[in-house]
């Protein structure tokens, strides 16, 4: 990758020998505006945290309704994560497409990167949709609230995600690759995106692996 | 169609909530028809309003504090004379149910909508400046911070007139504010309203942490920056860190109300001491996102006006990081009695003792950073020296609560909420009323008046103590608190006492706004020409004041500790100006209406939630994702200042600076 390159997605500070600390005056937007969406990224880990202690603190109170053991399902949710972590492989592609400035394959891998996530979104649904016809909705008990509500908000982060996809696309369309500030929102996506890779691994284990242990 | 509003929500029979709603329409209408009658839309629609100035936002922000000040005081005189009423066969004039409306939209409004509006906008103000930059890391975004919470303090005040507040308190703990027990819209506005601020506020600390650590003037290194920055910086990470958490907390409990959830529900093995423990999270770091801030007004006043360096700034900066960190690990002292066992509150309640020790150091560096200094016993002064004797003894009182056998035998009592007081007013509104006389001049060219400064100074010194002293005796005596009626009449002279102290800090309010209003009629004697009014020592004192829309022609060149002090010692010495550089065109934000369109809305979609209209809610988040989309689509966010325009204006600095220089060098 050569200088220009980097600096075009914002790994490097245009070449300067900049320590990137802001010592020696502020910093170029192509550090500014990912470090900002990182630290936005971190505040949102942050929320999901509170989530993640609440169904900690809860997942026994099940009010004499199922429990986990009765309600999850390994397969499913293991084709669901393969769904997510293909689409963390083709934002990837994305975003070197897009750092050659290669219209097809950006659009390309940012709608298989989409579709993958529709794909985890429908068996997230039809799981929900499942249970809630079983009568294992989440007013059953505190256990349920906690277990609809974490998932559910990883859920509503990926459909936020996918809207972003979509906006991004066809901004990428409208405006192409020039504009410096399309090449720091895809870059933010990617990040975003990733994220929510990172929560859904914790979601798998904490959730679904621990829960379905005999 | 409407959801549950209906014409019975205007509250036509009840006077009180009525009346004052119809004074507060008629006061906002002639306001708005004087502005238009003046002719001052336009300017404070471009100059203000779509401003992304930090210096701009961060007066609309203390102007938003203000008001807010006036509406949260009008709450405690209210339960203030209701308590000094209600005594006995007395029922006082505030029936249960508006009464504890009152107590809870005082501390919601004080807290979020006062001394957080107050403490961001300082900081949105004085920042940038003292690190010696142009704007904040994202000024856009800065714009709709502001205006969320606006748009937060706007349901809260909205309340008044349709439907009703919550009942619950400040935290609204369930099961109380629960579907079951509050079904009503009150709980709902609270809820809504803070969600809607929240994200303004975490939005502003991404703003001031990537500002502060990634925006800086050359050589403005860590170790460098003013304390205020670092404390800045502290407050900001504390945000970050635990804002998300009430946002999830809150997201919960309205799960729980609109969606029959079983979250902290006394059925369906819900557990509503997990909302205590959440939301304490939050809570306790939330005092340190005030108090941190307010300790570094105080760093900056105490070593401008004694004439001194900063005693002690590096161990002044381990302190504030050291609250910083320990701040997450106390939030159980909240609830000893929750009943968690000896050994758990045996270890809160030492972190709580632990976290007493840094804010010690700081108190002991403003003592000795005034010991031996030529001390001017300006406004700010006073407020420093009225801080350190309070705050010392509101300490005091709380590592007394952070012992748990105390904590049981006066939680939930008055003496909790006096000591509560005695640091939020002792340090965060002394804090802030120092800010405001200090920085006044940067922003508006000309001082406040110190007379009247220091007259206000002594009604809140004098009204807090004739206020809360009574309190914590009360609490000894066992008197609970959010008391709407007292049966024992032997209370009557401590309650007396302190509506006595609360009629005299109503008098310093007054005295804020005529002060306000005197200074500027009387602007033409007291501005200052020169940009540093008090011989300060922080970058935000070489620009003028007001400082040109970018702030800096050329970015300061930082040698040493205090970058300003540094550079007026090498002027003197020399008896010159630096060299006059080169001057560049300077890029500066567009104003743009993208916040205004957001907090829009943000108030739209809020409002049909709360009332169950949900067609309208639809149509507000549409709405705020065509603003955004419609903000993403422009190219251009920044227009160019020519670098002819930046030396015409950097001359006249120039101009002003030689002649100070003149009498300082006929000084010394």
């Amino acid at each position: 990758m050569s200088a220009t390159e980097a600096a075009a997605i914002g790994l490097t500070h245009g070449g300067s020998e900049d320590t990137g600390l802001g010592h020696r005056g502020p910093e170029s937007k192509s550090i500014i505006v990912p470090y900002g969406f990182w630290l936005f990224v971190l505040s949102d880990i942050i929320l999901f945290s509170a989530l993640f202690a609440t169904y900690a603190s809860l997942v026994h109170a099940t009010d004499g309704g199922p429990v986990t053991n009765e309600l999850f399902s390994r397969n499913l949710v293991a084709v669901e994560t393969g769904a997510l972590l293909l689409s963390t492989f083709t934002c990837g592609l994305a975003i070197i497409a897009a750092k050659r400035a290669n219209m097809l394959w950006t659009q390309v891998w940012l709608l298989v990167t989409g579709l993958f996530g529709l794909v985890f979104l429908a068996i997230e649904i039809s799981e929900f949709a499942m249970m809630i016809g079983e009568g294992a909705g989440p007013q059953r008990s505190a256990f349920l609230s906690a277990f609809f509500t974490l998932v559910g908000c990883h859920g509503a982060h990926v459909t936020a995600g996918l809207m972003w996809i979509g906006t991004m696309m066809a901004q990428i369309w409208t405006k192409g690759f020039g504009p410096p500030q399309v090449m720091r929102r895809l870059l933010c996506l990617s990040i975003f995106w990733h994220a929510l890779d990172i929560i859904w691994v914790a979601i798998f284990t904490i959730v679904y692996l621990i829960g379905t242990l005999p | 169609m409407f959801g549950r509003l209906t014409w019975d929500a205007i509250p036509l029979d009840q006077p009180i909530p009525l009346i004052t709603s119809i004074v507060v329409i008629l006061v906002i209408a002639a306001i708005a028809i004087w502005i238009w009658r003046k002719g001052w839309w336009p300017y404070l629609w471009n100059e203000y309003i779509t401003s992304t100035d930090h210096k701009r936002i961060g007066v609309m922000y203390i102007v938003l504090a203000l008001v807010m000040l006036v509406r949260g005081f009008a709450d405690a005189l209210m339960m203030r004379m209701q308590q000094s009423l209600a005594i006995g066969a007395s029922q006082g004039y505030l029936p249960p149910e508006h009464y504890d409306q009152i107590f809870s939209a005082h501390g919601t409004i004080m807290i979020f909508f006062m001394a957080m509006p107050f403490i961001i906008g300082l900081m949105n103000f004085v920042v940038p400046l003292q690190l010696g930059v142009r704007d904040v890391a994202f000024p856009t975004m800065n714009n709709v911070s502001f205006w969320l919470t606006a748009s937060g303090a706007l349901l809260v005040n909205l309340s008044l007139f349709i439907g009703e507040f919550a009942r619950t308190g400040w935290l609204a703990f369930p099961p109380l504010s629960e579907k079951a027990f509050s079904p009503g819209v009150g709980v709902d506005y609270y809820l809504v309203a803070l969600q809607i601020a929240g994200v303004g506020t975490v939005l502003t600390a991404v703003n001031f942490v990537t500002t502060i650590l990634k925006i800086r003037a050359p050589g403005m290194s860590y170790m460098r920056m003013p304390v205020f920055c670092w404390t800045s910086l502290a407050a900001n990470l504390l945000i970050l860190a635990a804002f998300p958490v009430l946002t999830a907390t809150y997201a919960m409990l309205m799960l729980d109300r609109y969606l029959g959830f079983h979250f902290f529900t006394n059925d369906g093995g819900g557990n509503s001491m997990l909302y205590m423990n959440l939301i304490w999270v939050w809570g306790h770091p939330e005092v340190y996102i005030l108090a941190l801030p307010a300790f570094g007004i105080f760093s900056e006043v105490a070593s401008t006006f004694s004439g001194k360096p900063l005693f002690g700034y590096r161990s002044m900066v381990f302190a504030t990081m050291a609250i910083c960190i320990i701040s997450f690990c106390v939030w159980l002292h909240h609830f000893f009695t929750m009943g968690a066992g000896a050994d758990v509150n045996a270890i809160f309640g030492i972190a709580s003792m632990i976290i007493a020790v840094p804010t010690g150091v700081k108190i002991f560096n403003w003592l000795f950073t005034m010991y031996g200094g030529r001390v001017r016993f300006t406004v700010p002064m006073h407020y420093l020296i009225g801080f350190m004797v309070t705050f010392a003894l509101g300490g005091l009182t709380g590592v007394l609560l952070a012992i748990p056998p105390v904590d049981f035998v006066v939680h939930n009592s008055m003496f909790l909420v006096a000591h509560f007081h005695n640091v939020i007013i002792g340090a965060v509104v002394f804090a802030v009323m120092a800010g405001y006389t200090y920085w006044f001049p940067k922003a508006f060219g000309f001082t406040l008046d110190e007379r009247l400064g220091k007259i206000i100074f002594w009604c809140w010194f004098i009204g807090f103590y004739l206020a809360w002293f009574p309190e914590y005796a009360l609490g000894f005596m066992g008197a609970t608190r959010r008391l709407q009626h007292i049966s024992d009449p032997s209370w009557t002279p401590y309650l007396t006492v302190a509506l006595i102290g609360a009629l005299v800090i109503l008098l310093g309010i007054i005295l804020t706004v005529v002060q306000l209003l005197y200074s500027i009629r009387t602007r033409d004697r007291r501005r200052d020409l020169t940009g540093d009014p008090w011989d300060g020592r922080t970058l935000e004192w070489l620009t003028l004041s007001p400082p040109p829309h970018f702030n800096f022609a050329v970015l300061p060149d930082v040698h040493g500790e205090e970058a300003y002090w540094t550079r007026k010692l090498t002027a003197i010495r020399e008896e010159k100006l630096i060299e006059e550089p080169k001057y560049e065109d300077i890029e500066m934000p567009l104003n743009t209406p993208v916040g205004v369109l957001c907090a829009f809305f943000a108030s739209m979609t809020g409002f049909a939630v709360i009332w169950y209209i949900w067609w309208l809610a639809i149509l507000g988040l549409i709405g705020s994702f065509v603003a955004m989309v419609w903000y993403a689509w422009h190219d251009e966010h920044e227009h160019i200042i020519p670098a002819a325009e930046v030396a015409e204006l950097e001359r006249e600095r120039r101009r002003v600076r030689g002649e100070l220089l003149k009498t300082l060098t006929v000084q010394s």
